[in-house]
């Protein structure tokens, strides 16, 4: 995916300004807090599950070697085979390496944010190895050339009159409005290209360390079809994702679907565990676990070593209002919302995506849904401090925030500042009470009124205050 | 690609200030690894074996799976049979499972019975399952020989047989059974909890994207 | 108004004006002392008070953050507690620890005022009884719970338990009472038309219950979601929760016509 972060302040008031969006909006903001919330309230241990969720991550972050290096001997002996990687490219190229020794003309692909994250249909697509994406979200979007804008809703930027259009463009047959027809004519579509891929790419929710199982958690099915049907299965997968035991895996199971989808459980919860077996029917017969690192290895032992938390839920964005407002192509990148804002600026350079930790309010929704307790808005301030220390904060900001600072410490001046802005605003205010338009505060009241102030100051009135009854008490 | 591997591994450990895991930490990881220690387990599932069945019922249905009661093993095939007719099915996949190949199919005349892998256009297949897991109504269905994967996917409607001795509370009592199963993992563990379905398209659910559109489970009373 | 309190003994506290207060509503301070010195406390206004410097915590900027920290700690030194009508300059305070090494002696002073510093319905509720109001407003108000009074500190019945003791006020909820107004300090200023998204869905979640008066627990939300609601042309009054529990209604709503206030202290 192209890195268009940097363009974060056009874009969301693109975003804004899209009447379309701001529907397909609406649904995200109608619809996932409300399940969340209803799935959570049937769950009385759900408090203790993410108390557990955030500690067992934690312990795993703490032994992350021992555990990669078990879950890769365990791949190992079923047969399987590990590939690790340092960055997108040494990942890309090793799964083009699988494909050519496949001889591979299209592979088919499950939902995976990693493989938005490294480019790989691009790349697999250059090379001559046709990608064929089979989630319904990430179908539509790869007829109309886009990219997601949720990590577990790809499409929800789009509307079903967008799905109608492509549909019908690309299908050759007549548009339907019914979002039953349509998903029967993807079905049909997917139907050929799932028998035909001599390689199925999928991702993976866990790596199990002491199976040597990798987990896909999907409703649709196609994730499945993806890694049973073709010759070869390909996981890409990154070193977070590692869990010691089922049992751990079962914990982030509970956690996963309700926090995400507000499901009791995803409808299928697949765990591969090698090639197929010598007397198996069915099923691959090489299977491949590439394991990005992609500077994730960099965050452990630094002040974002909390981010390694993320079990990739969506609760965040769902929740957030930011991502409400301008959803999450605006982001510019694959990760969008919080935990892309904390993400991102570590994956593409905080040079590039500065904006992202700062257009946020700091509620603290993100932090109170997130079933690792990840303190989202803390991870972002850290990264508005590695800007303020960088120097890449907007040069007139730093100057306005260094005078304030400046007065902040001197209560003397600082009542002097507070007594004669307060006395200006008042003049400004004038009979109505309120400023329509501020010289110096446009951002404010291009879309709202300033509020004028009472009069004099607290602290002046308070003295005054304070003298009177002095006096009376005197008298 | 060692030098990626050591380097990423070598990263960690510079992250976290040591070498390799040694000593007491050490153990501490392995003894995780061997014990697989429980987490919270959700209070809902620890039931009787009556309510077990209860509550896999009706978070089986609640997820949209279709439940058919059997009151004998035997029942099975006349069973099948009856749900095909009644809804258009005349061609059904079987595994070749002993326990469903076992039964008597020969008085079964409007289905075209075949055993063997699924393929793109089956309309419906019939299948075991390893167990069924009351929290959330889910079965748990493992690959094997007679098993292949690909009848839970690709059929229209997929029918798997259930026994009421087989229901277990929670997840983790699965994984007790699959460990006392097996030694070794099969290729493919299958938690499956209701129909396939999709919300892609304006986040309105429709059932049947790319797997079963019916999961009906036959619930054998022993 | 008086209240019917059983004094208990004296509880000694500094008062946190905060900026915008200070500037824009001393209402709301009076009001706050006003409610406070009911529940039986003696309230003081340290002078050396300036900001608790949260716009520059959340720019990144940790050295000037702690700066103003060191003089907000020596400012509150040796008051049993501090209240401030505002749960995000109160939220901040309980944030200083994290800015100094453990052996900065700040640190340890850090966390004594963390440990005392508390917002002004909370402390009213959780900390000293406030007794029986007399307080009387006529009318429906419906509440915004600002964000880090909410998550950071959990002030959510508190303001509410209050408010159902005053005679005359019925509450409406809104939909996403929870959900932020989009002001968040600099936020409004650096993204203005995500923030404007923000305050045009709170303002109407607002008017949809049909309450006349929006009540909320922090200036700068209400500053910025009054300004919303006259730029509409909205009728809605928008106040800070202590007027209507110190009875303090007659100052004009917050952006309406003002007037200089004259505090009469309930006539000690």
């Amino acid at each position: 995916m192209q890195i268009h972060s940097p363009e974060f302040k056009q874009r969301a008031g693109d975003a804004l300004d899209n009447a379309n969006l701001q529907r397909a909006l609406g649904n995200l903001r109608d619809g996932f807090p409300q399940k969340r919330a209803a799935a959570v309230a049937r769950m009385p241990e759900f408090e203790q599950l993410r108390n557990e969720g955030r500690d067992l991550k934690n312990h795993i972050l703490a032994n992350l070697d021992f555990y990669l290096e078990q879950f890769e001997d365990n791949v190992i002996k079923q047969g399987g085979q590990v590939h690790w990687a340092r960055d997108g490219e040494e990942a890309r190229r090793a799964i083009l390496e699988i494909c050519r020794n496949a001889g591979a003309k299209t592979v088919t692909k499950g939902k995976s944010m990693v493989s938005e994250e490294i480019n790989l249909n691009d790349y697999l697509e250059a090379n001559g190895v046709k990608p064929v994406e089979t989630d319904l979200g990430e179908y539509i979007l790869q007829l109309r050339e886009d990219h997601p804008s949720h990590i577990i809703a790809p499409a929800i930027h789009l509307n079903l009159d967008d799905v109608s259009d492509i549909f019908h463009k690309k299908h050759n047959r007549p548009r339907s409005e019914d979002p039953a027809e349509l998903m029967q004519e993807a079905r049909e579509m997917l139907r050929k290209q799932f028998v035909a891929a001599d390689v199925g790419i999928t991702g993976a929710n866990f790596c199990v360390a002491e199976t040597g199982s990798t987990i896909i958690v999907t409703n649709e099915g196609n994730g499945d079809l993806t890694q049973t049907l073709p010759r070869v299965h390909v996981v890409i997968t990154t070193i977070e994702k590692v869990v010691p035991t089922l049992e751990d895996m079962t914990l982030f199971l509970r956690l996963l679907a309700r926090s995400a989808t507000g499901q009791e459980f995803t409808v299928y919860n697949t765990l591969s565990s090698g090639p197929r077996r010598p007397e198996d029917q069915d099923g691959p017969e090489e299977f491949h676990v590439v394991l990005l690192d992609n500077g994730r290895s960099e965050m452990i032992g630094s002040e974002f070593q909390e981010m390694l938390r993320c079990i990739r839920c969506s609760a965040c964005m769902n929740h957030c209002p930011v991502y409400g407002a301008i959803g999450g192509h605006a982001y510019g990148w694959v990760y969008p919302g919080p935990m892309g804002s904390v993400l991102t600026p570590k994956l593409i350079g905080v040079d590039k995506a500065g904006h992202l930790p700062n257009a946020s309010t700091f509620c603290g929704k993100c932090e109170s849904v997130c079933p690792v307790k990840i303190p989202l808005p803390k991870l972002m301030r850290h990264w508005r401090e590695r800007e303020f220390e960088r120097h890449l904060s907007p040069k007139g900001f730093r100057f306005g925030l260094g005078t304030w600072a400046w007065f902040a410490r001197r209560p003397g001046l600082y009542r002097w500042v507070s007594r004669s802005s307060s006395w200006f605003l008042k003049r400004l205010g004038g009979k109505q009470g309120r400023i329509r338009s501020l010289p110096l505060g446009k951002g404010w009241t291009a879309w709202r009124d300033m509020p004028a102030p009472q009069g004099s100051t607290f602290m002046d009135q308070w003295k005054r205050h304070q003298q009177t009854q002095q006096q009376k008490n005197k008298g | 690609m060692t030098s990626s591997r050591n380097q990423i591994l070598g990263n960690i450990r510079r992250g976290l200030q040591r070498d390799l895991l040694t000593g007491d930490a050490l153990d501490q990881v392995r003894t995780r690894l061997r014990e697989h220690p429980a987490n919270t387990v959700p209070a809902r599932s620890q039931l009787p074996q009556d309510q077990q069945i209860a509550l896999f019922e009706s978070m089986a249905n609640e997820a949209a799976a279709e439940l058919i009661e059997l009151k004998t093993l035997e029942a099975l095939p006349g069973t099948v049979a009856e749900f095909c007719r009644e809804n258009g099915i005349d061609q059904l996949v079987s595994a070749s499972d002993p326990a469903l190949t076992a039964l008597d199919w020969s008085g079964i005349d409007n289905l075209e019975i075949t055993h063997r892998v699924a393929q793109a256009g089956d309309s419906a297949s019939l299948t075991t399952s390893f167990c069924g897991i009351a929290e959330t109504g889910t079965l748990m269905l493992l690959s094997g020989p007679h098993s292949p994967t690909t009848l839970n996917f690709l059929p229209d409607t997929h029918l798997v047989l259930l026994k009421q001795s087989q229901i277990v509370g929670a997840y983790e009592e699965a994984w007790a059974r699959l460990r006392q199963h097996s030694d070794a993992m099969p290729r493919t563990v299958n938690m499956i909890t209701g129909p396939s379905r999709s919300a892609d398209i304006e986040q309105k659910l429709q059932m049947g994207a790319h797997g079963p559109k019916r999961l009906i489970i036959l619930l054998l009373r022993d | 108004m008086t209240a019917s309190s059983t004094t208990p003994p004296t509880a000694k506290v500094g008062f946190f004006v905060t900026c915008l207060v200070d500037m824009f509503r001393p209402s709301v301070g009076f009001a706050s002392i006003k409610l406070l010195e009911l529940a039986g406390c003696e309230v003081e206004v340290p002078e050396t008070q300036t900001c608790c410097g949260q716009p520059a915590y959340n720019s990144g900027d940790r050295n000037s953050t702690r700066a103003i920290a060191e003089s907000v700690i020596d400012a509150f030194d040796g008051f049993e507690y501090v209240v401030g009508p505002s749960g995000s300059c109160i939220g901040m305070l309980h944030q200083y620890p994290d800015l100094f090494e453990p052996d900065n002696p700040y640190f340890e002073r850090a966390r004594s005022l963390a440990g005392r510093a508390y917002e002004i319905t909370s402390f009213l509720t959780d900390v000293v009884g406030l007794g029986t109001l007399q307080a009387r407003f006529e009318g429906l108000v419906t509440y915004h719970d600002s964000c880090a009074g909410l998550r950071e500190l959990g002030v959510k019945t508190q303001p509410r338990q209050l408010l159902s003791q005053v005679d005359g006020v019925e509450l409406a909820e809104m939909n996403e009472a929870e959900t932020c107004c989009g002001f968040g300090g600099t936020f409004c200023i650096k993204y203005p038309d995500i923030s404007n998204r923000m305050v045009s869905n709170k303002t109407a979640n607002a008017q949809a219950t049909g309450a006349a008066v929006l009540l909320g627990g922090d200036l700068g939300c209400l500053l910025n979601m009054a300004g919303k609601l006259k730029r509409e042309g909205s009728t809605m009054e928008v106040r800070h929760v202590v007027e209507l529990l110190a009875n303090m209604t007659d100052q004009p709503a917050i952006g309406e016509s003002a007037a200089d206030l004259a505090y009469n202290a309930g006539g000690h």
